[in-house]
């Protein structure tokens, strides 16, 4: 198998530059990282992030064959050759496929992240019907992994105003929590021409989202409240 | 070599879930804390928890914190220590609860409670029905949760270093902790962080065998800091083999799906967990169904062209629950096994999960060991929870989520007594000027240039012999060998020497430096499993195939020293009720 990998070590390079790599094996099940891991025993300056090998974790984000993906749940039977990986695009390299996050995280902190709900606590669980419960699906599962907020124009732009696919479907994720108390000043601080409104629902997030989520809707929903309450 | 420092009250090393829990409590006083972790908090191993955890909430049956002790008691086949077991069984609902508070999206029920599960070994009436104990976020319950502590510490505004690797804790020689020392991954430069108490919470090391259910990164670091500051680790012959991994790929199936209704079937379609364990039948104790399911192949009856795994059978529980109850399954299912539960069954094997040994701790956290006076002294300044902890509450078998259930009661339980040691403790004591030797000439040995084995092929010799000669079912034979190839493989590892030599972000070094811990952890290991010559819980024996209370109701104790073995008594005297007396053990 064929691979042509973007390689950066800002120690000994002056500027990036694609290697070429062969493996003698068999797609068969194989997944991409599994590749990646004999690539990684040939040469062990490739340098690339992986935790989980299921999924799960959101380590292993890259720019497969020009769509973000997690290189642990691609089978390799699905890419076409040569395999062709690059680093998320938008962030800053730090080293071949490993990305600086920070701005994303910085995003996801910024949309307060945490359930607010100053009431006393009961001594027991806060009661929620099934039903308000349903209302998490599709936004709780989101793992950070950065393939949706790196797919997005209006991210690569403006990634220090603009909150991004992934930190808007969180903070939709609160809104949605029949739990949460604080909806007023969550839509307050989204209510700007750059946290909320530079999403010009291009979609790309939902297409790169390896969990199936889709922040488009959740960006949709916000909206709407929006436009609800000034109503 | 100058090393740069910062100093804080206490250092946590680990963003899992019991890192993340003790880093609240200790943010509720107003300490200075540092959270250390080698991958972003939320790429932690408790992500991946897939069942749920226990607590005896009673939300759809009548339970009780006594029946879950004694259930964990059980399942630990006697060795668990009785007193820790009561501290975490009595405040599980309070610690769940708290979760809830937290923000942790729990699934519900009609009433709007907490949803619960049944899980293997878990009764009601001290062995009787089963109790449906095991509250759930679909089968995602790891990924919740460790989101929400992640959140809850966003919140409380924790001080994170991030992509950190933790290389050796920094000692004087009085045995204080002093700190430790860690390496920034992006730089590569050293750092000490002096604190007057440190915390490990670094997790598993399933990556010590060749097929595990466990992550990347689970290569036992804070074992392997432990080791090589001359104190020992306990129990470490005591490994889970998860009766449902995906059968080549390692990848777990929850033992939820049985709580859910699923079961075994072997190449016959027969359900053979009903001749192993009439009663519990597939929701029996995991090493209980992990050695049926070896019995079923190594007899013949395995599934496939090779005969060699069995049938996880869902089918039956229709497209509804499956999506709704288990859709976490349905998806890894689908890509690891090109299976669809809906319409056909998993094929899966026993896969190494859980480690039940680890850094000796009683139940306020504090590492402990024979140093003077007794067989449990505490460590000044050291603290272990989590996986990466043997407190002893799982002994010699976890019961299915009693992890998870672990790593919150002990988190908090350990930040509770850091917060009294800081008062008895308001100054850092003087660091010695070599202190930090050992730390540094261990970075500077992968230094080194010229040609010298690789790290992976040492790595994956290690995993294979480990799991050849460690496995399911033990032999003297099969583990005396294993002992010799284990010491020969760890005298190759001076030689190893890596090609990548920068600084910035130098994954090849930290392979490096996580192989040195694989190997201390695997030599406990193999050494501690030859020496016990009895069967319990997980550690079955070939050649002594019952348990022995007479000679073998101990604790290991293995230091890296010659590879010596002590033993410590189990504590049966739980805090306030009677103990429950050793008996044979069925399902
Ligand atoms: C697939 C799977 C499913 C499971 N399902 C369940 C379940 O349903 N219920 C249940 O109760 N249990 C379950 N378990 C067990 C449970 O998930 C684990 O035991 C538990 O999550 C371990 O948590 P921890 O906080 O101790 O460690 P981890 O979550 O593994 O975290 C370890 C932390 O230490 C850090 N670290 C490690 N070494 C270093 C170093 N050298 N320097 C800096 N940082 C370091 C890591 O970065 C990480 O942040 C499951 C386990 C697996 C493998
Ligand atoms: S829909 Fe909005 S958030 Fe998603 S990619 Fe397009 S602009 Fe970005
Ligand atoms: S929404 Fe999807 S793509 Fe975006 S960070 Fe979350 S899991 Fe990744
Ligand atoms: S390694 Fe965790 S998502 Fe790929």
């Amino acid at each position: 198998m064929r691979f042509s990998i973007y390689r950066y070590n800002p120690d000994t390079d002056a500027k990036p530059r694609m290697q070429d790599y062969e493996l003698a094996i068999e797609a068969g099940d194989m997944m991409l990282l599994d590749a990646m891991l004999l690539l990684k025993d040939q040469d062990d300056t490739l340098s690339f992030r992986r935790s989980c090998r299921e999924g799960v974790c959101g380590s292993d984000a890259m720019n497969i064959n020009g769509f973000n993906g997690l290189a642990c749940v691609t089978p390799l039977s699905s890419l076409k050759q040569p395999i062709t990986l690059r680093p998320l695009p938008g962030l800053p390299v730090i080293r071949d496929l490993i990305v600086d996050m920070e701005q994303f995280y910085h995003q996801y902190r910024s949309i307060k992240p945490y359930l607010i709900n100053e009431e006393p606590e009961p001594e027991i669980e806060r009661l929620q019907s099934p039903e308000e419960r349903a209302e998490l699906d599709g936004l709780y599962e989101c793992i950070l992994c950065a393939c949706c907020s790196t797919s997005c124009p209006s991210f690569w732009w403006n990634p220090d105003k603009f909150v991004g696919p992934a930190g808007l479907l969180q903070a939709y994720r609160f809104i949605a929590d029949s739990r949460d108390k604080a909806t007023r000043e969550r839509l307050d601080d989204l209510e700007d021409p750059y946290r909320l409104f530079r999403c010009h629902s291009i979609m790309n997030c939902v297409a790169a989202c390896p969990k199936g989520l889709n922040p488009t809707l959740a960006i949709g929903r916000i909206k709407e409240l929006l436009t609800k309450r000034t109503v | 070599m100058a090393v740069a420092k910062r100093t804080f009250d206490a250092v946590i090393i680990g963003g899992g879930g019991a890192g993340l829990r003790a880093a609240l409590q200790l943010a509720k006083s107003d300490l200075k804390v540092a959270l250390v972790s080698k991958v972003f908090p939320t790429r932690s191993h408790t992500v991946s928890a897939q069942g749920g955890i226990a607590a005896s909430l009673g939300n759809v049956k009548e339970d009780s914190w006594h029946w879950h002790m004694y259930d964990t008691v059980k399942g630990s086949d006697y060795l668990g220590d009785q007193d820790a077991i009561e501290f975490m069984c009595r405040q599980a609902n309070e610690a769940v609860i708290e979760l809830e508070h937290f923000g942790m999206p729990f699934d519900r029920l009609p009433d709007g409670k907490i949803y619960q599960r049944p899980f293997g070994g878990m009764t009601q009436n001290y062995g009787g029905d089963p109790a449906i104990r095991t509250c759930a976020v679909a089968d995602r319950t790891g990924h919740a949760m460790l989101h929400t502590l992640y959140q809850r510490n966003v919140a409380a505004k924790t001080h994170f270093f991030e992509e950190y690797f933790a290389v050796d804790l920094v000692t004087d020689h009085h045995g204080y902790t002093l700190g430790v020392v860690i390496l920034n991954l992006q730089t590569g430069e050293p750092l000490f962080i002096e604190a007057r108490a440190t915390i490990l919470a670094t997790g598993g090391a399933g990556r010590i065998f060749a097929a595990t259910t466990n992550a990347l990164i689970n290569t036992g670091d804070g074992l392997g800091m432990v080791l090589r500051a001359g104190l020992p680790l306990e129990d470490m012959e005591f490994w889970q083999f998860h009766p449902t991994g995906i059968h080549g790929a390692g990848v777990l199936v929850t033992e939820g799906v049985r709580g859910e209704g699923g079961y075994l079937v072997n190449k016959d379609g027969e359900r053979f967990m009903e001749r192993y364990a009439p009663n519990a039948k597939d929701l029996a104790s995991r090493d209980v169904v992990s050695r049926a399911m070896a019995v079923e192949i190594h007899e013949g009856r395995g599934c496939g062209p090779k005969a060699d795994h069995v049938y996880l059978k869902l089918d039956h529980l229709g497209p509804e629950v499956i999506k709704s109850k288990l859709p976490g399954i349905r998806e890894l299912s689908l890509k690891f096994a090109h299976v669809d539960p809906i319409e056909a069954p998993i094929p899966v094997v026993p896969t190494v999960h859980y480690m039940m040994g680890g850094i000796p701790t009683n139940l306020h956290g504090q590492v402990v060991a024979p140093t003077r006076t007794g067989p449990e002294e505490a460590i000044p300044g050291l603290y272990a929870i989590g996986e990466c902890a043997c407190v002893s509450v799982h002994g010699a078998n976890r019961l299915g989520s009693n992890s998870l259930l672990d790593l919150i009661v002990f988190g908090r339980a350990a930040g509770n007594r850091v917060i009294d040691h800081l008062k008895e403790n308001p100054f850092p004591r003087p660091v010695p000027v070599d202190a930090l030797d050992p730390a540094l000439s261990r970075l500077a040995r992968w230094d080194r240039k010229g040609g010298g084995e690789s790290v992976s092929a040492i790595r994956e010799d290690l995993r294979q012999t480990m799991q050849r000669h460690c496995g399911v079912f033990r032999a003297a034979e099969v583990l005396k060998e294993g002992v010799a190839k284990v010491k020969a493989i760890a005298e190759r590892l001076p030689h190893a020497a890596l090609t990548d030599h920068s600084k910035t972000f130098n994954t090849a070094r930290i392979e490096a430096l996580e192989l040195e811990n694989l190997m201390g952890v695997a030599l406990a290991t193999i050494v501690s499993a030859e020496a016990r010559t009895e069967s319990r819980g997980a550690h079955a024996r070939d050649d002594h195939p019952q348990r022995d209370d007479r000679n073998w109701l101990k604790h290991s104790l293995y230091y890296a020293e010659d590879h010596r073995l002590d033993y410590k008594p189990v504590r049966l005297k739980p805090l306030t009720v009677e103990s429950f007396e050793p008996k044979a053990r069925s399902y």
